[in-house]
């Protein structure tokens, strides 16, 4: 019997969680649509390498993965590319995001696949690519490209496998019913694992509350001889411990198991440990040897707004809806929909966002089951958040440092640490939602850093700039210079052109000045040349503009008379203003061009009449027109 | 030497004590000069919490010049794209009390970058010369654009383009770079706390969401 640790903190919420494990995992029908999000995973969303009208079998690849960080996306099913466009996903925010659409066909119609292959002789590497290519990510929660989680670090070895059947959020039962029904497809996919990582000890960590798991796993295990898979002897125990929320995190359960703490900022590779969930470890199998991509996984419906709350196997892409509908969701009584569980879940806005990778739980409880969070009040200081934290921080101080924006300090409070299982807000009771105020912080961190990079980047750019219109600015005063004393030596030359021709004793220097001076004067006339050509294309273009500005005013005035004459009387109006002032600065300065002002006046007058006229008149048409 | 303290006391003591303030005066003036610090570093580090848009909105030619002034004793609530983050860091670097944003240079805003609408550009590159960071691409006669990733959000190129064409857009936020947000101030959260404090409340609005 191995040794156990205990963890700081946590909290006992009500399971909640034989209501969903009354039948066995029903196949979830086929929807008429699957909407498949492209960025289901941590990391860059895949690239879609499909076009709208494509025929998709089930299994092929619909989107690639061109970046470092990422996993390709397969069609659940058969049908045609209905359509790639934003559609509401299944992430807090409520945001809409890149799906591809397909219509299925029913058929349900796969790709080729083959499907006998013996996963012992194949390499690590290969394996590894296998993985990658199936659009393996993270099952328990977050999503993480699996491939490079098991490719590690070269110079981390892994000595711990740890395979997390935890599952102690309240309500969800999906890693439960799969322990229960799919043990062998477990162990042959830990065995995998085996074989990639080839570590000393594989614990499988379930808690107390899941017994009947424990027991068919242990019989699972035995069936496989481990230490086949590597160089050395493997070490396999099935290890049970007090159920206790959050004992399912990553951190917290190897801390349960081995006694040591993953340090802060680090990952569990530096302590030699790598942690997989047992959905992971199933895809993995299904993937290896049966050749199916991740398309599909084990999500609980639960929650009294359903009258029958179970485990599916669903595509991924299913909307939510068309699961509840398959469990008579009622929606009169139901207060919200929850994705995730209670304590770690969110909101959902929309019933139509689809199943994802990483979507264990669809919850639809009733207000009195899980009624609204009532009102926040003020942090009466009773520390009960600091004994629920299961990461040994100080939510209060969190909190207040959170309010306040002291980014600083929260850093050097470790707020990178929280793993936002929503302990501290459990036990607050002020009922203040903690984990939010959190959220916001570390989002506020990461956008921190975020900026001060693109200062960084800003402020090197406008140095480079700042250089580059300094060095611009010196050259031309060097070139102005240049010039200057060009001129100079060249009036120089001239006068000792002269001296040299009256002494007509030629020197070498002589010589070299005049071609000096012969070079200036050609490369002058080229100037000017140029100038001159310039200074053409420059005349012609005025010209051109004009004609187009004219041609675009007759168009224009074809198609709407008035304007022609509205703009008739404003050009005279302004005509009449001008001469106005010129007339009376004649008048002033006794101008001898009186005369001939005063009559161009007269005539303006008149074409200000004349065009107000017509102006009228084409109203008056219009007007009638109009009526009539 | 030992005879020699021994009888003279007072004077031994005060020849010690001269040769270590000599030496000591001898080292930290070499350090003094070697070490020597060129420029103001203080200038350095209020500069590197700037955010580097150069958009002069302080009343200085960019950046660098505000953080001199605020070197100097300037007020340090004269940026407005630092917001109030970048105020609370200024404020703990020079250990200040941090002060509101003064309305005067502006309101934080939400980020922004500069867009050219491409069909109307007549390619004077006004713009171009304006972008103290060289954000934007083009040359005479030709279409510009803006590599939005570099852009600051400064605005410098909205004023002299003389077709106007140019707006400034809020970036659009996906759910890759979506935040969350701080949970608004409910009328609870400064409320008494005990039950006979309450005066008359309307519940109607704060217990639903």
């Amino acid at each position: 019997m191995r040794k156990i640790w205990d963890i700081h903190g946590g909290v006992h919420p009500n399971e909640n969680k034989t209501q969903s494990l009354g039948e066995p995992i029903v196949l979830s029908a086929i929807p008429p649509y699957l909407y498949v999000p492209l960025s289901q995973h941590i990391g860059a969303p895949a690239q879609p390498i499909v076009k709208i009208g494509d025929n998709v079998l089930k299994g092929q690849t619909i989107a690639s993965a061109n970046a470092a960080i990422s996993v390709p996306v397969h069609a659940p099913s058969s049908g045609i590319i209905f359509a790639i466009e934003n559609k509401s996903v299944p992430h807090p925010s409520g945001i809409d995001d890149m799906c591809i659409v397909i219509k299925t066909d029913g058929l349900d119609q796969w790709r080729e696949r083959n499907t006998n292959k013996d996963f012992s002789q194949l390499s690590g590497d290969e394996l590894l690519s296998i993985i990658r290519n199936a659009g393996i990510a993270g099952m328990g929660g977050a999503g993480f490209p699996t491939a490079i989680k098991l490719k590690g670090k070269n110079n981390k070895p892994i000595d711990t496998l740890i395979i997390n059947g935890t599952e102690c959020e309240p309500y969800i039962t999906a890693d439960h019913s799969l322990m229960l029904e799919n043990a062998d497809d477990i162990a042959m996919g830990l065995a995998i694992l085996a074989k990639i990582i080839k570590p000393k000890t594989i614990l499988f960590g379930i808690e107390d509350n899941k017994m009947d798991a424990v027991n068919g796993i242990e019989v699972a295990l035995e069936k496989i001889d481990f230490s086949a898979y590597s160089d050395h002897a493997i070490d396999v125990e099935v290890v049970s411990f007090p159920t206790k929320y959050p004992s399912g995190g990553e951190k917290q359960l190897i801390q349960i198991l081995t006694g040591k703490q993953v340090p802060s900022h680090g990952l569990p590779a530096d302590i030699g440990i790598v942690c997989h969930n047992i959905g992971t470890a199933v895809a993995i199998q299904d993937a290896v040897c049966l050749d199916h991509p991740l398309i599909s996984r084990v999500t609980t419906v639960t929650g009294e707004a359903v009258s029958q709350p179970r485990n599916y196997h669903v595509l991924i892409g299913t909307p939510v809806s068309f699961l509840l509908e398959q469990s008579q969701y009622r929606a009169d009584v139901s207060n919200r929909l929850i994705m995730g569980g209670p304590m770690m879940g969110f909101a959902l806005n929309d019933a139509s966002v689809p199943i994802i990778k990483t979507s264990n739980c669809v919850l639809a409880p009733t207000e009195t089951e899980l009624p609204s969070p009532p009102p926040a009040q003020a942090c009466i200081r009773c520390g009960m958040c600091a004994e629920a934290c299961p990461a040994s921080l100080l939510p209060q101080q969190l909190y207040w440092f959170s309010q306040g924006k002291e980014l600083e300090k929260l850093e050097q409070h470790n707020i990178a640490d929280c793993i936002e299982c929503g302990a501290c807000s459990y036990v607050c009771p002020s009922n203040i939602p903690l984990v939010q105020y959190y959220r916001a912080s570390k989002t506020d961190i990461k956008q921190r850093e975020v900026d001060h990079h693109n200062a960084e980047l800003a402020k090197r750019r406008f140095d480079t700039r700042q250089d580059r219109l300094l060095r611009l600015e010196q050259e031309k005063i060097a070139a102005k210079e240049a010039r200057q004393t060009a001129r100079k030596n060249s009036n120089k030359t001239d006068k000792h052109v002269s001296l040299t021709s009256t002494a007509s004793n030629d020197s070498a220097a002589s010589s070299k000045s005049t071609e000096d001076r012969d070079a200036t004067i050609k490369a002058a006339i080229k100037r000017a040349q140029e100038k001159k050509s310039a200074s053409a294309a420059t005349n012609e273009d005025p010209v051109a503009r004009a004609q187009a500005k004219r041609e675009a005013q007759l168009e224009q005035d074809q198609a709407d008379p008035e304007a022609k004459l509205t703009r008739a009387v404003e050009n005279a109006q302004q005509r009449l203003e001008k001469l106005h002032i010129k007339f009376s600065e004649a008048k002033k300065n006794n101008d001898k061009n009186i005369t001939i002002i005063e009559t161009g006046l007269e005539k303006a007058q008149a074409k200000l009449i004349s065009s107000q006229q017509a102006l009228d008149d084409h109203q008056k048409i219009s007007f009638t027109n109009d009526k009539a | 030497m030992v005879e020699f303290i021994s009888l003279n006391p007072l004077l031994s003591a005060l020849i010690a004590l001269a040769t270590l303030g000599l030496s000591f005066g001898a080292i930290l003036g070499f350090g003094a000069v070697k070490f020597a610090v060129e420029g103001d570093p203080i200038v350095e580090q209020i500069n590197a919490i700037l955010p580097q848009t150069q958009c002069g909105q302080c009343g200085y030619p960019g950046c660098k010049p505000y953080a001199e002034a605020i070197a100097e004793g300037d007020a340090i609530n004269k940026c407005p794209p630092g917001g109030e983050a970048g105020i609370n860091e200024l404020a703990n670097l020079l250990d200040i009390e941090p002060l509101a944003l003064d309305d005067e240079h502006g309101q934080e805003d939400i980020k922004k970058v500069a867009f050219i609408r491409e069909e109307e550009c007549i390619g004077c590159t006004k713009c171009i010369q304006a972008c103290p960071i060289d954000a934007i691409l083009g040359a005479a006669k030709v279409m510009h654009t803006v590599i939005t990733t570099e852009c600051t959000g400064c605005d410098l190129c909205v004023e002299p383009c003389p077709v106007d064409c140019i707006d400034m857009l809020p970036i659009s936020v996906g759910t890759q770079a979506w935040k969350w947000q701080i949970p608004d101030r409910n009328p609870f959260y400064n409320a008494n706390i005990i039950a006979s404090d309450h005066r008359s409340m309307d519940l109607s609005g704060v217990t639903k969401h």
